[in-house]
């Protein structure tokens, strides 16, 4: 029934702690200027997205070619995974106890968010340095209905 | 990780009812949350069913009324029974207020009665606050000034610098918002919690305090200040209907405007 006390550090000292981090600030902005950047940049997203309902490969890949199209794209490509980012690692510091634990699953969130972002980017820039589409010499067109 | 069911040694059981008076006519049932330090058995739930004719209009006079008149074992904080003092601020149908506030008429059906949640009990609706009472005491909550105030007066302040103090001078330190609050729940040995962040906030909107930076500084914290994620428990729950969110929010604010 008694248990050993295990803590007699005073109240207050464990309240103070190691102190405050001064940090935090950042953080909270950078999600708010992240979430305020994705209004515009997803509002075009879905537009042009629908404006290329049914297109072929070529025209999108023209579109991508685009110079303002593909740095709309990168900024929503770095908007989104920044911001998704910021947000999930508040998220696993609430839920997450323990400083190793939750260092080791925020730093596995923000490594995907990365890499999901790169990844990401490759894509558009794959698209934006791919040629013109020019028929090989040789290969079969479409025949046309 | 998060606890999302109750630890085995805390799940409440099924208590002892305590009958009304045969002759009782509007007869009310309070569930009320049990548990002691002195024994091994695990929480229960007591059902008292009292004459409303014989009690007081409020919550806490039911539970003065149980401990005077039929289970003297009841534990429970009181002391100024008109909402000032903040002792009995307990857990009742399913939120956080004072006792003393509460009409029991505004309860529909059973009125169930626990300790404020989520934190350590030490006897029955006798909760535990040490850690928010340190919490409190970490930011200082006191006017701190270098410059020496007039020697045959009290700090001067303009009606509407005193004004910035509304909405804040009125916090007495219930708790009821920070056991309201998630955060402070997953987080409340670091997260300072609703309460002690509206106490922090009245020093640094004060005109009088010279510390404004110093205070910003020792909240600037992932943990004890960022935390809060506006979920707004905390302002639907104050009896004396107060908005510690708000305060929070201020705070926010400053950090971000000493950036710009």
């Amino acid at each position: 029934m008694v248990e050993q006390v295990k803590i007699m550090r005073s109240q207050l000292g464990r309240a103070r702690g190691l102190g405050a981090a001064r940090a935090g600030t950042e953080h909270w902005i950078a999600e708010r200027v992240s979430a305020v950047a994705l209004v515009p940049l997803s509002v075009w997203f879905i537009v042009s997205l629908l404006s290329l309902l049914g297109a072929e490969q070529r025209d999108v890949a023209a579109w991508v070619r685009h110079p303002f199209n593909a740095a709309m794209l990168l900024a929503l490509i770095l908007a989104t995974f920044h911001h998704a980012q910021l947000g999930m690692q508040v998220v696993f510091e609430d839920y997450v106890h323990g400083p190793q634990r939750r260092t080791a699953i925020v730093l596995a969130v923000k490594g995907a968010a990365l890499l999901l972002g790169l990844l990401a980017a490759l894509a558009v820039a794959k698209l934006y340095l791919s040629p013109d589409f020019v028929a090989a010499p040789g290969t079969p067109t479409a025949p046309s209905p | 990780m998060v606890e999302l069911a109750l630890p085995k040694n805390s799940r409440v059981t099924r208590g002892r009812t305590f009958e009304a008076p045969p002759n009782a006519k509007h007869i009310k049932n309070f569930k009320i949350y049990r548990w002691s330090p002195d024994d091994d058995e695990n929480p229960r739930l007591d059902t008292y069913k009292l004459d409303l004719d014989r009690v007081g209009p409020m919550v806490l006079d039911a539970l003065i009324y149980i401990k005077n008149e039929i289970d003297p074992t009841l534990t429970f904080r009181r002391s100024c029974r008109e909402g000032i003092c903040g002792s009995c601020a307990m857990n009742i149908d399913g939120g956080n207020t004072l006792a003393c506030l509460k009409p029991t008429a505004d309860i529909k059906g059973a009125v169930a009665i626990y300790p404020l949640p989520h934190m350590p009990v030490i006897k029955d609706l006798v909760p535990d606050l040490s850690t928010a009472y340190a919490q409190l005491q970490s930011v200082q909550p006191w006017l701190q000034a270098d410059s020496p105030p007039p020697p045959d007066a009290e700090r001067p302040q303009s009606p509407g610098e005193r004004a910035a103090l509304d909405g804040m001078w009125e916090c007495i330190l219930c708790y009821c918002c920070t056991t309201s609050c998630p955060s402070y729940w997953w987080n409340g040995d670091k997260y300072l919690g609703p309460a002690t962040l509206l106490a922090a906030y009245r020093w640094i909107a004060d005109s009088r305090d010279e510390n404004t930076g110093a205070r910003l500084d020792a909240l600037e914290d992932p943990f004890k200040l960022y935390r809060c994620h506006t979920i707004m428990n905390c302002t639907q729950t104050c009896p004396k209907g107060l908005n510690p969110a708000q305060a929070i929010a201020a705070i926010k604010q400053m950090l971000a405007e000493r950036r710009s």
